[in-house]
């Protein structure tokens, strides 16, 4: 049965930024969903708020918004553009509730628009827990017991009857935001309370506690004829009660019987087909008594998931391609098998190697947020790794999250946990509750007894334990006792030749040398769906120690380029797609790409973005073992390790050294630029101005530094992405306070110390320059925010609307000397600030920066691919280059905050970055643009209404004329009683509020009674106080725009403004970029 | 303890012992499934071959007395890549190991089974020896290559029933901890009892429990049982799975073409259908590396539904070979090999997969149904 034919034009709805739990899985989905649609020569109109994304690339449809993922302004798109369908199955939960929304204002019946893939009423089953109850019970599948409730009142009443612990599920939220267990009446209320608020329909599910049971997931899919099939099965290494998000998983499941398999599939096979998904691929979850095998479903998502990203790598298997055909109608059996191309899709994957997931937290960035792990996804990335055995695919999976020395669960230090804090942190899930297992073994704790505190199942435990025992006996010999058999066996168990190191106590260098010595080297293995049964035509492997090797690498000239590992704060999507640009267009330009990453949820990670696919750690052991098997064919290899952020970086001086040729600007320019002291040197025979700087390595020269430099300094270790471990500090009581706790940041390199430059204005520039020195700008990006807020996590807009053209020419003229001097080739990031009227440079990194997708996108010039280009050896002038680009129209980025996740956590922001991803706005004026940024995060201006605005002595003089401007627009204004008088002296109308601590009802209370809609508040002082704290937090629960820096608003009066002059009008990107070529 | 496992084109692997002590011979192929390692070494199909997974974690859940396919292991030997020390379940009775060695199953782990499958699958199947302890590997190959083919080999005769017995006679055992949601509910209940005799040429055990379940009594036959010993007072005829080449088994042949002449329903699985397509007419054929596995894709051509089938076989029907009054019903929509077929106007029918399933999919079940519709109709 061929496609139906009733479809030329689908709008395929993205999942917005990168947020906890809905990461960049959504742009693989989307990015596949996108080019299997376009491959059957339909029509493809893309809207997403994330400018960072692969799917938003103009090529990859045929039309593209950024535009916010809002009914009005999704409306706004199906006016214009009149689709015959929609997707929305490949844009997370976010796509899936937009498509509902859209529905139930009768936008798609008005414009006669479909839905394929899923259909309201699947949506709502799926995304319903009571009617999800009804419909299982309608098929004999049994969930657990529980109900649901609009109340306390109600909730209480069914908490008698399903009893503590007690799961608490508010409906229609993301990675169960809000939800959580309570093992008492007193966090049950608290968690009802919070699950009502949170809940976008207040209402919550409470749920019989099945903690401690296992935990599976089945990725199935479904076509219009009804054939069903597995991808694969899942199954969660941490019992139930862990969001599986958070939960370190495996494929395919490794301990059910056939008998319990199959019934768990009998079921899934039931559940898609009532819940009625009749075309594509769903998660299904379902948790297990290891004491009776009784089964109950948890949940199913009606659509593409992290979990089906993980489930596609895992197994070779294309869900989100696949899905998209069968939405138009394809049966499983007239879909080809890709990787054995003579195979069609109506199969099981089956898999002869075993998949680890471990997830990525980043608490490091909040310190006072709670490690524990519960119901609700708290992590922001993950590791995929693969091994022919558990232990060897879970060993590399630990070392591919790259937690440096935190990471080393074989050689751990640090203070050591007295038992009782070990049986603790056992019990009672957390980050490090792997790293405390593999502690109590060291301890010598039985399988048994650490099975009774964690629920773990024994399996995998005793798989622990044989690990522990290897280590054990090596532990015990010296390196000279080291046999060649023994090595052998700690490689096949996948220990790393840097924790074989550190067990030995000798240099990593050593173990590599010895190993080569023994011919221990890695072979590699083929992913192929099929446990070759099959032949394979798709290079996509990873190692292990084994005979046999189907790598059968050829001889053309190749580049490896490096990828960016698991997504954390400051090294996310954005990486991935610098690194995949740059595949695209070395692969366009006749090289043969070999990447390596070890991150399922990337578009990097697709078979079919490079020739050939690693899925690999990213580790020097691992990589230079690929790039050596790669050299065996003789072809000239090289390597790209400036696109994919920190970790690649962090490699390039060590490949260097074993001989790698690294492709464009050199390790050591790359150094040079991160070396203080000669970057200082450099920039002094520039005569480039900076900010007076030191470095220290010890607390003594740290005050020396600073004394010399005058307070206050931005602190911060060498060689960090997103501001890690950066801070402001005022005080040589802070300043050696931070010494004594960030020096073992990174213990190689010294802490940089930098005067910090109050007030002034901060620019981003990214540049390209070739190896003749010419060096074109991508563009000039003013940040919203002041200095002082890591730039990751500043709006920022370009063209710069408030920066003199004598000041852009002097960025641009130092951003050419400098590229120069560097003897840049490829890609520069510089970040300058302007104070009294001169510009400093405060740093460069001659690498690939989070803001190229975002410039990318406003240009309408592939910056990356350009780059990579350069890199491979063309010039600017040849590739047509020749001027800094420009752009039409205003580019607002803005960032979104994971705070939500972390309760107790000030949202305040500072030096270290805490945003997860970015949104864009694009508009013909700067308020019009920005005010779409701010609805792409979630943030609705108000139109009118009442203003609270509360800011230090420092910004009193200049909040006059944001009052004012507030005030104009017909704002009621509240403020503080500080505030307050300095406004009425400046003849602006004002009321005052008590802050929280100062009586009742204070502002928390007009918050909380929705009488404030916008609320400007500066910190006060160096520290926050408990005040503006909480004021942050409730308008961050009750979604009030909560303002935090002066210039961010002015930035929302300019932007208010913009809203009440006209309804905002959707663009396409295509459109921006043809008005650029016509000028 | 080491072990070896040396093939006929004189590949040697070196591994573990994973099992019995001693020597296995047999010819060496592979099966693809990921979970039902104890079914597979119970599945009398499987008599003269040493069968590696190629999931690489085997024993993990250990054995359980409920997961057989008949009295025990069938198997020639065993291959596996990684054992597990441990056996985690709730319904476990013991380790894969204690399993093996209690019923003298020589076996090697810890050896490339993948390496092994690429071998097997661009070679074709070979024979192969297993060896414990310190050997010859040259004197393993040329044992090797001293096996009888299969080709030609019948080996019904060693796994067909000694006497005739009535399901389950106490075979079973008390299935009373398998829970009742582990087992499949029949699609129907069949109005009446049914009286099937079932052709044993190696039968699976939950084929027998499939029937029983859909309301037959059945009474299951030795391979060699005359026709007219079977046919008085049945409702209906089934031929079972086996090992070996079917056109060895011409006394078989011969009583099912004698069947195929009463007007009684008869449903073949397997080497049944095999033996069934012969008796029509039809020739068989080796395959190179057959199929086994629990995910290969079959089409049911009447509905143009796929269905994910449990596979076990080594050789298979050529369709070209059928008579003209003898359709083609299911296809493989791997290799486009014969998956059914079907005696026009007849209920006579039978398909080269497992619908029993066990280990695999339960896609096919309705097979059963059909067969036990057929037989309520016929009456």
């Amino acid at each position: 049965m061929p496609r139906r034919d009733d479809l030329k034009r689908i709008l395929v709805i993205g999942a917005g930024p990168i947020v906890i739990g809905q990461a960049c899985e959504f742009d693989y989905s989307g990015t596949q969903a996108c080019k299997a649609l376009r491959s059957e020569g339909l029509e493809v109109i893309l809207v997403n708020s994330n400018p960072a994304t692969i799917m938003t690339d103009p090529e990859m449809a045929d039309r593209t918004y950024i535009e916010p993922l809002t009914v009005e302004a999704v409306t706004k798109v199906i006016e214009k553009e009149r689709p015959d369908a929609i997707l929305p199955t490949v844009g997370g939960q976010t796509a899936l509730n937009l498509a509902v929304s859209l529905y139930e204002a009768g936008i798609l019946d008005k414009y006669h628009v479909k839905l394929i893939g899923a259909n309201v009423d699947a949506i709502k089953v799926g995304e319903d827990r009571l009617l999800f109850k009804d419909a299982m019970k309608d098929i004999g599948v049994e969930v657990p017991a529980s109900g649901l409730a609009r109340s306390l009142d109600e909730a209480m009443k069914i908490v008698k009857a399903t009893g503590f612990p007690a799961i608490i599920r508010p409906s229609f939220t993301m990675g169960g935001v809000g939800g959580g267990i309570a093992y008492n009446v007193e966090e049950f209320r608290d968690l009802v309370d919070r699950g009502l608020e949170m809940s976008p329909v207040h209402e919550i599910l409470i749920e019989e506690s099945v903690i401690g049971w296992k935990e599976f997931e089945l990725e199935v899919m479904r076509d219009v004829a009804d054939n069903f099939v597995v991808i694969c099965s899942i199954e969660n290494i941490d019992p139930m009660g862990v969001h599986t998000g958070d939960s370190i998983t495996v494929a395919p499941a490794l301990t059910l019987t056939d008998k319990e398999y199959q019934r768990m599939r009998d079921a899934a096979r039931r559940i898609i087909r009532r819940v009625g998904v009749e075309t594509g691929g769903s998660n299904i979850q379902f948790s297990v008594n290891p004491k009776d095998g009784r089964m109950l479903a948890i949940e199913m998502n009606p659509r593409v998931s992290r979990s089906s990203a993980l489930a596609s790598k895992a197994t070779g298997f294309p869900i989100a391609k696949i899905a998209a055909k069968l939405a138009l109608g394809y049966h499983l059996d007239e879909i080809p098998n890709d990787i054995t191309r003579l195979t069609p899709a109506s199969f099981e994957p089956t898999i002869d190697y075993v998949v680890v997931k471990f997830p990525r937290w980043n608490f490091e960035k909040f310190p006072q947020a709670d490690r524990t792990l519960t119901t609700q996804m708290k992590s922001v990335g993950e590791a995929m790794a693969i091994g022919r055995t558990f232990k060897e695919a879970f060993l590399k999976g630990v070392r591919s999250l790259e937690l440096g020395k935190d990471g080393m669960l074989l050689t751990q230090s640090g203070e050591e946990d007295d038992d009782s804090a070990l049986r603790k942190k056992l019990v009672v899930p957390n980050d490090r509750r792997m790293w405390a297992l593999f502690k109590a073994l060291q301890r010598g704790w039985t399988v048994e007894h650490i099975h009774e505190l964690t629920n773990i199942d024994p399996w995998f435990l005793q798989q622990f334990s044989q690990i522990a025992e290897l280590r054990r006996i090596a532990g015990m010999q010296k390196f000279r006792e080291l046999s060649t058999d023994f090595l052998r066996t700690l490689k096949r168990a996948g220990f790393g030749d840097r924790e074989i190191a550190a067990i030995y106590g000798v240099p990593e260098a050593t173990i590599r040398d010895r190993r080569l010595e023994d011919k221990l080297i890695a072979s590699y293995k083929r992913i192929d769906t099929c446990a070759a049964e099959f032949e394979s035509f798709t290079p996509y492997m990873y190692s292990t120690y084994e005979n046999g090797d189907e790598s059968n690498p050829n001889a053309k000239q190749k580049v490896v380029i490096l990828g960016s590992g698991p997504n954390r704060i400051g090294q996310g999507l954005e990486f991935d797609y610098c690194c995949c640009h740059a595949a695209f267009a070395l692969r366009d330009a006749g090289y043969e790409t070999v990447m390596i990453n070890c991150n399922p949820e990337t578009v990097s990670t697709d078979y079919d973005t490079t020739d050939r696919l690693y899925f690999e750690p990213l580790t020097f052991e691992d990589v230079m073992s690929v790039i050596e098997r790669e050299s065996t064919a003789g072809g000239d290899v090289s390597c790209l390790v400036s696109f994919g952020g920190q970790t690649p970086l962090k490699l390039s001086l060590a490949l260097q050294a074993a001989g790698v040729k690294i492709l464009g600007t050199s390790p050591d320019s790359i150094d040079l630029a991160e070396d203080r002291r000669r970057f200082a040197q450099l920039l002094w025979d520039l005569g480039i101005p900076q900010p007076a700087s030191g470095t220290a390595t010890s607390r003594d020269e740290a005050r020396e530094a600073a004394q010399k430099i005058g307070f206050p300094v931005v602190v911060r270790p060498s060689y960090v992405l997103g501001g890690r471990g950066m801070a402001i500090v005022y005080d040589v009581g802070t300043l050696d306070h931070y010494m004594t706790n960030a020096v073992d940041a990174s213990p190689e390199h010294p802490v940089l110390i930098d005067k910090f430059v109050e007030d002034a204005f901060e620019l981003d520039v990214d540049a390209v320059a070739d190896e003749s020195g010419a060096v074109i700008l991508g563009g000039i990006m003013e940040h919203i925010e002041e200095a002082g807020i890591h730039s990751g996590d500043s709006s920022c807009v370009v063209p710069p609307y408030l920066v003199a053209e004598r000041h852009l020419a002097t960025i641009r003229d130092y951003t050419r000397r400098i590229a120069r001097a560097l003897k840049v080739v490829g890609l520069m990031n510089a970040q300058y600030a302007i104070k009294d009227d001169i510009v400093y440079v405060l740093e460069v990194n001659p690498r690939a920066s989070r803001t190229v997708p975002y410039l990318s996108k406003a240009t309408g010039v592939p910056l990356a691919k350009v780059a990579a280009l350069v890199m491979s050896g063309k010039t600017l002038s040849q590739l047509g280059y020749e001027e800094d680009l420009e752009v039409s129209g205003v580019f607002v980025k803005t960032p979104v905050f994971p705070f939500v996740r972390f309760p107790g956590v000030d949202t305040i922001l500072g030096p270290e970055m805490k945003s997860t991803g970015e949104v864009m706005g694009g508009a013909a004026t700067f308020g019009a643009a920005f005010a779409k940024a701010q609805q792409s995060v979630g943030q609705q201006l108000p139109e009118n209404g009442t203003a609270f605005i509360s800011v230090n002595n420092d910004d009193k003089p200049n909040v006059v004329s944001i009052a004012r401007g507030l005030a104009d627009l017909g704002f009621r204004i509240l403020a503080s009683r500080g505030t307050a008088a300095y406004l009425r002296a400046h003849g602006i109308p004002v009321e005052v509020v008590f802050k929280v601590n100062e009586g009742r009802p204070n502002v928390a209370d007009h918050i909380l009674n929705n009488q404030i809609q916008l609320i400007v508040n500066t910190p006060l002082g160096r520290e926050s106080f408990f005040d503006d704290r909480v004021v942050r937090r409730v308008a961050m629960l009750h979604s009030i725009p909560c303002i935090t820096t002066l210039t961010g608003a002015a930035a929302a009066v300019e932007a208010i403004r913009a809203l009440r002059g006209q309804a905002l009008d959707v663009r396409a990107l295509q459109d921006y970029h043809a008005e650029m070529t016509r000028t | 303890m080491n072990a070896v496992l040396a093939l006929e084109n004189g590949t040697v692997y070196r591994g573990t012992a994973a099992g019995a002590q001693g020597v296995a011979r047999g010819e060496v192929v592979f099966n693809t499934s990921m979970t039902g390692y104890q079914e597979v070494l119970t599945d009398p199909s499987y008599a003269g071959q040493i069968v590696t997974m190629t999931c690489p974690q085997i024993g993990n859940y250990g054995v359980s007395p409920e997961d057989v396919e008949s009295g025990g292991p069938k198997v020639a030997g065993f291959i596996i890549r990684e054992e597990s020390p441990i056996a985690s379940n709730w319904r476990s009775s013991g380790t894969l190991r204690d399993y093996l060695i209690a019923n003298n199953v020589v076996a090697i782990a810890d050896i490339d089974t993948r390496e092994l499958t690429r071998l097997l699958r661009s070679s074709g199947v070979m024979r192969g020896v297993i060896a414990t302890g310190e050997v010859r590997t040259a004197d393993l190959v040329k044992e090797a290559r001293s096996i009888p083919h299969m080709e030609g080999t019948d080996l019904v005769r060693e796994v067909t029933c000694a006497t005739a017995f009535d399901w389950p006679a106490g075979m079973e055992a008390p299935a009373s901890r398998e829970g009742a949601d582990l087992s499949l509910a029949p699609q129907m209940q069949a109005k009446r009892p049914l009286r099937v005799a079932a052709y044993d040429f190696g039968i699976k055990w939950n084929i027998l429990r499939r029937l029983t379940t859909y309301g037959c009594e059945v009474h299951v036959v030795p391979a060699s049982t005359p026709a007219k010993e079977v046919m008085a007072n049945v409702d209906g005829i089934f031929l079972s799975n086996g090992p070996g080449d079917p056109a060895a088994v011409d006394y078989a042949i011969q009583n099912v073409r004698e069947l195929a002449e009463l007007d009684k329903p008869i449903f073949g699985i397997c080497l049944g259908h095999q033996i069934l397509g012969l008796a029509l007419g039809g020739k068989t054929f080796k395959l190179k590396f057959g199929h086994r596995g629990a995910n290969h894709p079959v089409k049911f051509l009447e509905t143009g539904k796929v269905e994910i089938t449990s596979q076990n076989h080594g050789f298979a029907v050529d369709p070209t070979s059928l008579p003209s009054d003898v359709k083609v019903t299911h296809l493989n929509l791997y290799d486009g090999t014969v998956e059914g077929l079907r005696v026009m106007d007849r209920p006579i029918y039978s398909v080269q997969y497992h619908p029993e399933a066990s280990p695999g999919p339960h896609d096919a079940d309705y097979l059963f149904k059909q067969f036990v519709e057929d037989m309520e109709t016929r009456r």
